[in-house]
């Protein structure tokens, strides 16, 4: 990246048609290369920068270098850290594995030929585009224990009035659940039916010539031509409900009772309610380390790109 | 020459001809004791799965829409008589007319930049080799695992020493930071996909490698951009913590930040915040219907393939 930005200077040279192709390509990646480094790269060494030292706006007088002070202070004393990487943990492994199943189906349903297929296709993908403001939005509503859909069921004679299910803290997880599964569903559903739509139609042909089944078509065919899309989506995926708080921060504050609080969101009340960014940036770092690691890990166990089409 | 081949080519990759077409299938199924189509599946199997998740899909967006425009106090399900007050209420005293402006501003600014930047870093990943590609590649791959939400502190006081805090300059350059991996990784799939031989026609003809882009590459991109702004705009416009970091001052804020604001006060007003929600919505959804078709195209030629 370093380096991207040395050489991405361009030297003042005469312009014609394909005249310098050697330094073109620097030129071309030079406002994406500046950008990043700018505001990925220096924040992120701001970050570990910030991970040693004591750095509290409202104790300035302790700050300053702490060294490894604060990744102690994580591993050893604060038992807030291992329950919101619990909660993390959960969080993300329900996420994937449900939308993954849920996509999956989904995307092979509105990959067949039927009536209506395109009207449904907009409608049941249309989630997609929504935010986690606005999924908190209609969900609240949704929850709203006086006037949401279990008053209206109650009064049909099904299940009782009571408290909200977001301030249970026996339901709250998978009221959580459910309101992101219905906008994370659609962007599965739509990455698996793009890889779909490349799957060669002989293949299957063939196997039906051979006596295959449908089931087994699926599973001979169609899962081993999608594994890399879906290897590719649930991590990035994975990565992404780890780090979002839009949906958490909105719907449930990380309550009742710090219940549905996660890594992220612990990290975003230590540093910005908190103003303790020290320890924020440590939290950071040690979230960063983590989420690599298990990429790394994911992407070996599931041999991404091997040659297996 | 190579204009009309591109002209030709651009509406082929925009409407790919469909890969199940109908007619044969529907002959088939007419002749009696005619086996199945090897594709063939039960009706009932596609349509009682869509049908209930279109009813998980679209009880939410009904319920949203039914408290927008029904009456407060109502208990309705069905929303008639229908009145504005939510709408009027939300859009003139909770300064939500100035949040559409905001979030619009940013949307569309973002669409630009971010399309314009990815195009030239997707460009040079795909038609050239240089020393330092596999390092930016691996830079762009990585930054995918830096939480946005993790920065913010570092963010903040970069635009706070660049004077932009509470101009909505600083969150279009933040969110087409973080849209731009992905955008230049999809991008270069699109380009990848274009063969090289029509531009090299192109300039034997004579153009300049921008004539020959602009003509030639470009047409042939259609679907591929749309995918890639649309998704910048819709994150932008969806995009919240930024917004709610780095303008301060209320009448900078986007919508979602207002949402937010509605969400939080002591009684919630449940009208006001549907009426916001569907205001909220309504841009995106637009788009999205859109460029629904486009998108999984775009997808299928550039990400997943790699």
């Amino acid at each position: 990246m370093a380096q991207a930005a040395a050489v991405a200077t361009p030297p003042k040279v005469p312009r014609r048609r394909s005249a310098n192709p050697r330094r073109l390509p620097y030129l071309l990646i030079a406002p994406a290369g500046l950008l990043m480094l700018g505001f990925i790269a220096y924040p992120v060494a701001g970050v570990f920068y910030y991970s040693l030292q004591n750095y509290n706006v409202t104790k300035p007088w302790r700050n300053g270098f702490a060294g490894l002070d604060n990744f102690t202070r994580i591993f050893t004393e604060d038992d807030q850290f291992w329950t919101t990487l619990g909660f993390s943990a959960q969080w993300v492994v329900t996420q994937v594995a449900l939308q993954l199943t849920l996509g999956l189906a989904l995307a092979l349903i509105v990959n067949q030929t039927f009536i209506g297929r395109g009207i449904s296709r907009a409608m049941v993908f249309s989630p997609w585009a929504v935010s986690g403001v606005l999924t908190s939005t209609i969900w609240i509503l949704l929850y709203n224990s006086s006037t949401g859909f279990s008053r209206y069921l109650a009064d049909a004679g099904i299940g009782d009035y009571g408290t909200s299910v977001l301030s249970d803290t026996g339901t709250v997880f998978w009221a959580a659940t459910v309101a992101e599964l219905w906008r994370g569903v659609p962007f599965f559903a739509i990455l698996i039916l793009a890889d779909l739509q490349s799957v060669s139609k002989e293949l299957y042909e063939a196997a039906s010539v051979d006596g295959a089944g449908r089931l087994r078509q699926f599973f001979h065919i169609t899962l081993p031509h999608l594994r890399d899309a879906i290897v590719l989506a649930t991590l990035l995926r994975g990565v992404w409900e780890f780090n979002n708080v839009d949906l958490l921060y909105t719907l449930t504050g990380g309550g009742p009772a710090g219940e549905t609080t996660t890594l992220p969101l612990y990290v975003a009340n230590t540093g910005i309610d908190g103003h303790d960014f020290g320890y924020a940036s440590a939290l950071t770092t040690v979230a960063f380390v983590i989420l690599l690691l298990c990429s790394i890990v994911y992407l070996r166990l599931s041999k991404f790109g091997g040659d297996h089409k | 020459m190579t204009a009309a081949l591109a002209e030709k080519n651009g509406t082929d990759s925009a409407h790919p001809p469909a890969p199940h077409t109908r007619p044969p299938a529907a002959r088939r199924r007419r002749e009696p004791g005619r086996e199945r189509a090897f594709d063939e599946v039960p009706r009932w199997q596609i349509y009682v799965p869509l049908g209930i998740y279109l009813v998980f899909t679209l009880i939410p967006f009904y319920w949203m829409l039914l408290f927008a425009v029904r009456p407060a106090g109502s208990t309705s399900l069905v929303p008639w008589p229908m009145t504005g007050e939510h709408f009027s209420k939300v859009w003139n005293e909770r300064s939500f007319a100035v949040f559409f402006q905001n979030s619009m501003i940013v949307g569309v600014c973002t669409l630009i930049s971010t399309t314009l930047v990815a195009l030239a870093g997707g460009y040079a990943l795909a038609r050239f080799n240089f020393k330092i590609k596999n390092a930016f590649m691996l830079a762009l791959l990585c930054s995918q695992f830096i939480p946005g939400a993790l920065m913010l502190v570092p963010l903040f006081e970069i635009f706070k020493n660049l004077r932009m805090i509470n101009s909505l300059g600083s969150v279009v350059i933040a969110e087409t930071v973080f849209q731009l991996p992905l955008s230049i990784i999809l991008i270069s799939g699109f380009i990848k996909n274009v063969p090289v031989s029509l531009e090299e026609a192109a300039w034997v003809d004579g153009c300049s490698r921008l004539r020959a882009f602009c003509a030639v590459v470009l047409p042939l991109l259609r679907p591929g951009l749309i995918a890639v702004g649309s998704f910048a705009f819709v994150h932008s416009w969806n995009h919240f913590l930024f917004a709610l970091m780095f303008l301060s001052e209320q009448d900078k804020q986007t919508i979602p930040v207002g949402l937010n604001t509605l969400i939080g006060a002591d009684s919630v007003d449940l009208g006001a915040l549907a009426a916001g929600g569907v205001i909220a919505a309504v841009p995106v959804v637009i788009v999205f219907a859109f460029i629904q078709k486009w998108l999984i195209t775009g997808f299928s030629a550039g990400a997943v393939k790699g």
